[in-house]
């Protein structure tokens, strides 16, 4: 077996005496998408932010091709290069435009020259139809736009590994199909993603893998087929149950 | 809810009755008549006209208004006073341009000093708590008066002597204590999701603060600053204490020798001239910003 692009072992973490994840244990295997689920405060956000260290966590380890995400051998930069992550906010920087938005990381960072960070970025935009875009600021474009732009922007490195946090629950429901269709695209061409949705249809449709959690554990993992038709855990169950008597899946 | 395939509904193309149903034109404008259109612009300017004309009547029909307007309205000790009182207004200017200045650099440099976590820059921190407990806590009237006449006295070698240059100083000290924490105010209202993102894209925490944080900043504490801007317009006058010639202080060098008060009413029109504007400014600018966080809300 190769070894795991993300591998997370005994991850544990409270906020104060609240425990919020424990003892999660998750591998992915890279160019697999794993979708997190789960009723609202069951750890799910929590476990994506420590994969990139945007929370600290107290007991485990994550690694990122075998090397632990804590080791100084990555660098400031060079775990963030290669784990872009995409909020349900989007967390555009409103006084930059949308291409000013997508070099920033590229250029004071990385580093890069110039053309090429333009370059790249350009081309990121065409590819998702936001060519004519690229001079525009956030609050000009609509939801759908800016978290497009947002996924350009975690793109822009050429990362490895995207993580996803809920990224279509603040848009219009008439919007949340074009962000969802880019997501597919990226899969076709191999990104390793970790997904945090609540769009159970989505979830069954993309996903290689369904982890559902719940109080911080991750009670059941399957593949989608098989979670979404024929659930085993209780819990599980009747989160599901729940989801479909309010016409969600 | 299932994405990606929507069902195909009826669309209204499809609709057979579409053809027939006329949709109607938009709403003209309502047409006013004459009489609609001025009568309450005229009552407006006529009840003005007579409120303040009649105010007007009672206090020139005072019987004290004639020395009253010889102390203060005196249009030829004015016009003899102006041309002194006029060159040391454009000190005014001066000293308001530099220390406003001075105040936006030294009160963001405070509370960038402030922001800085890590326990290496305690000091840092501590010296900013203090500066501002100080210097917001003292009038700044005192702090002129110990700087300008104080600090001069000492001939401190290697330091500019004049009054103008101290006084300057502790206006500068004083106000960069309140835009210090107006700055500060503007970075802590900036959305914890901003931080995030310029950490998930590996800025470090200085990069963050330049080009993520601060630039959101300090649009949004632009109208306080404007505002302080104006009230420092006026408090810059408060250097005619240690003698600076400024506006205030030369037309009381006239008053002193003629003992009318004309001239403090041309230094008086003077500031009117320039904090008006520029309060009307600072509205305005208050009121796109407004629209703006308004339109970001939607």
């Amino acid at each position: 077996m190769t070894t795991p692009r993300i591998s997370i072992e005994g991850l544990t973490k409270y906020y104060g005496e609240v425990l919020v994840l424990d003892d999660v244990n998750l591998a992915v295997a890279p160019h697999e998408v794993v979708c997190l689920i789960g009723a609202s405060g069951s750890g799910k956000s929590t476990l994506l932010r420590c994969i990139n260290l945007l929370s600290e966590f107290d007991y485990g380890t994550i690694s990122l091709d075998g090397v632990s995400v804590e080791d100084p051998i990555w660098g400031r930069n060079g775990l963030y290069r290669r784990v872009g992550i995409v909020f349900q906010a989007y967390n555009l920087f409103p006084h930059l435009s949308v291409i000013q938005n997508i070099t920033l990381a590229p250029l004071k960072v990385h580093k890069t020259a110039k053309q090429e960070a333009l370059a790249t970025a350009r081309e990121l935009l065409a590819a998702f139809g936001m060519a004519e875009f690229e001079n525009a600021y956030p609050e000009q474009l609509s939801g759908g736009q800016q978290q497009r732009v947002a996924i350009v922007r975690a793109l822009a490195t050429r990362p490895e590994v995207l993580l996803l946090d809920e990224v279509t629950a603040a848009l219009d429901p008439e919007l949340v199909g074009e962000v969802l269709a880019i997501i597919r695209r990226l899969k076709t061409e191999g990104m390793t993603m970790i997904i945090v949705t609540h769009e159970m249809g989505f979830a069954r449709d993309v996903a290689d893998r369904v982890c559902f959690l719940a109080d911080g554990r991750i009670m059941e993992e399957a593949r989608p087929e098989a979670l979404f038709s024929a659930p085993q855990h209780p819990r599980t169950q009747k989160f599901l149950q729940r989801i479909i008597e309010a016409g969600r899946l | 809810m299932t994405t990606g395939t929507v069902p195909e509904t009826k669309t209204t193309a499809a609709d057979p009755d579409m053809g027939s149903r006329r949709t109607p034109p938009p709403p003209r404008k309502k047409t006013l008549t004459a009489t609609e259109r001025y009568v309450p612009s005229v009552i407006s300017i006529a009840m003005v006209l007579i409120v303040f004309g009649l105010v007007a009547q009672v206090v020139t029909s005072a019987e004290q208004w004639p020395r009253i307007a010889r102390q203060f309205f005196d249009l030829g000790a004015m016009a003899t006073a102006f041309p002194n009182v006029l060159r040391g207004f454009w000190i005014n200017v001066q000293v308001w341009a530099v220390c406003l200045f001075s105040i936006m650099v030294w009160g963001l440099v405070l509370a960038l000093m402030r922001s800085l976590t890590g326990p290496w820059f305690a000091p840092l921190r501590v010296f900013v708590v203090l500066y501002v407990d100080l210097f917001r806590g003292l009038p700044v009237l005192l702090l002129v008066l110990i700087f300008g006449f104080g600090i001069p006295a000492l001939n401190l070698p290697g330091l500019p002597n004049s009054a103008l240059f101290w006084g300057a100083t502790a206006m500068v000290l004083s106000y960069s204590a309140y835009t210090s924490e107006i700055y500060r105010s503007g970075i802590e209202a900036v959305h914890d999701g901003q931080r995030a993102a310029a950490k998930a894209l590996g800025l470090s925490q200085w990069q963050a603060m330049l080009y993520a944080i601060l630039p959101q900043a300090i649009r949004n504490v632009i109208p306080v600053h404007l505002n302080l801007a104006v009230a420092l317009q006026k408090d810059v006058a408060l250097l005619s204490v240690i003698g600076v010639r400024d506006a205030v202080r030369e037309a009381q060098i006239y008053t002193g020798m003629t003992f009318n008060y004309s001239s403090l009413i041309a230094a008086a029109l003077l500031f009117l001239v320039a904090t008006i504007p520029m309060a009307r400014l600072t509205d305005y600018i208050a009121k796109k910003d407004r629209q703006r966080r308004l339109m970001g809300a939607l």
